[in-house]
């Protein structure tokens, strides 16, 4: 018990990381997925290729291998370009940029699928009445778009955002120290890892359950089951 | 790039994707026994059982696995009384207790499909196999569960490609699996890309392959839709 009180804040301070972590990576998701779905959904052939090249590409490499290779390869890319251009000196990437960054890139075609499929399932009549009707574009998807594709895209959205929580997890491997990352810690210098990383189960599950919680209320504005 | 490096190397690779595969293949293939029982319970709302087996699906997909591993590996070895048991032949072991975690964390999601399918069957074809003076134990295992099975085609490849990418955890408790022979090679060499880009490569590989194998597969157990 003492130990849990010794070491057990320090794990909790981590909860602080990985929340902003997640939600900085979801902002940087969301946008990606914007971008995502705006090209795959263009009638220009190049940016379909581009969008389906980004979904295909990172749906295919685990999310790990893609962290490491931001994190390690970006750094070198960054500081040898640098150095052919001239233009910049020595940059670090630090490893909470590289795993948002990373984690964001990722989910971002997470989110154009989700973004695309949602777009795809409203009524095309009527979003080419509400055009027919002369609507410009920000009243069209304030009051046409935006109502029907949120239930759409609820249930996905919600998925999405549980998995990116718990994929933060992988940051504590590039050095961030997060709710795993403490725990880790912990557990070594108290030598009772099992108690620690039964705390980091604990938090994420408690984040896990909060999450859910807060989309169920969304759920119910919206008339889902 | 220094391809020379990656080809003469390839012995590694070979060896990394052949646990990665045997890994993950012993993993579905345990998780999706074990899923059976977990999604029949809940599906047939056996009272306590159901309940039970309910949190457990709710806590495996609640967690990141890599604190699953964590706890598997470095957490149960804390208590001498599991390093003196029999159980230590498997959690003493890096290569065992990743099949044992990577089985339950996909034992919950299998367990949630089957349990959508077996939700979404036909009734009438239920009814029909009583009718007939079917026991309830044989209309499950001949009509509810082959159905389910083929219903849950699509979203288990899902499963399987999830299973595959989430497998690199593993190289953080010391398996060389396809990133384990990227990270080994990139420290060995003091490279960057090398490692991480021919398994980001090799992963790609399988995630095609998987996918070609269950197209095939829907085409044809799915071929009556």
């Amino acid at each position: 018990m003492d130990t849990l009180f010794a070491y057990g804040p320090m794990v909790l301070s981590g909860i602080s990381l990985t929340i902003t972590l997640s939600l900085a990576s979801l902002v940087l998701a969301v946008l990606c997925g914007l971008i995502g779905a705006w090209a795959k959904l263009s009638r220009y052939r190049l940016l379909n290729i581009t969008g389906n090249a980004y979904t295909t590409l990172v749906r295919g490499i685990p999310d790990l291998v893609l962290m490491l290779i931001i994190y390690f390869g970006g750094q070198t890319l960054i500081n040898s370009l640098g150095e052919a251009t001239g233009l910049w000196g020595y940059i670090e990437i630090s490893p909470f940029a590289a795993g948002t960054f990373a984690i964001g890139f990722i989910f971002g075609a997470y989110m154009t699928e989700t973004f695309r499929g949602s777009y795809a399932a409203i009524d095309k009549g009527e979003i080419e009445a509400a055009l027919a009707c002369g609507m410009r574009p920000a009243t069209w998807l304030r009051l046409i778009v935006w109502p029907q594709i949120v239930p759409l895209m609820l249930p996905s959205f919600t998925n999405n955002w549980l998995v990116l929580l718990k994929t933060t997890a992988l940051v504590s491997i590039i050095g961030l120290q997060d709710v795993m990352y403490n725990a880790n810690q912990a557990g070594r210098s108290s030598h009772q890892p099992f108690l620690f990383l039964l705390l980091a189960f604990a938090v994420y599950l408690g984040l896990t359950a909060l999450s859910d919680l807060g989309f169920r209320q969304l759920r119910n504005r919206y008339k889902l089951r | 790039m220094d391809f020379a490096l990656i080809f003469e190397n390839w012995p590694l690779f070979a060896r990394g994707l052949w646990v990665t595969i045997s890994m993950v293949s012993l993993s579905l293939a345990l998780g999706a026994l074990l899923a059976i029982p977990l999604a029949l319970v809940q599906a047939y709302r056996v009272p306590v059982v159901g309940r039970l087996a309910a949190t457990y699906c709710y806590v495996f997909r609640g967690t990141p696995l890599l604190v699953q591993i964590y706890i598997l590996y470095y957490g149960l070895a804390q208590f001498q009384s599991i390093r003196d048991s029999v159980l230590w032949l498997l959690l003493g072991n890096a290569y065992s207790c990743a099949v044992i975690g990577f089985t339950l964390n996909s034992a919950a999601y299998v367990a949630e499909i089957y349990r959508g399918a077996l939700l979404s069957l036909d009734k009438g074809e239920i009814e029909a196999a009583s009718a007939y003076g079917m026991t309830r134990a044989q209309v499950i295992r001949l009509i509810a569960l082959p159905q389910a099975f083929r219903l849950s085609l699509p979203a288990y490849s899902n499963e399987v490609i999830f299973l595959l990418h989430a497998s690199v955890v593993a190289s953080t408790i010391t398996i060389v699996d396809i990133l384990g022979a990227g990270r080994k090679l990139n420290s060995t060499y003091y490279v960057v890309y090398e490692g991480f880009l021919t398994a980001a490569l090799l992963y790609m590989v399988v995630v095609l392959f998987i996918t070609l194998v269950f197209r095939k597969a829907e085409r044809k157990f799915l071929a009556f839709r």
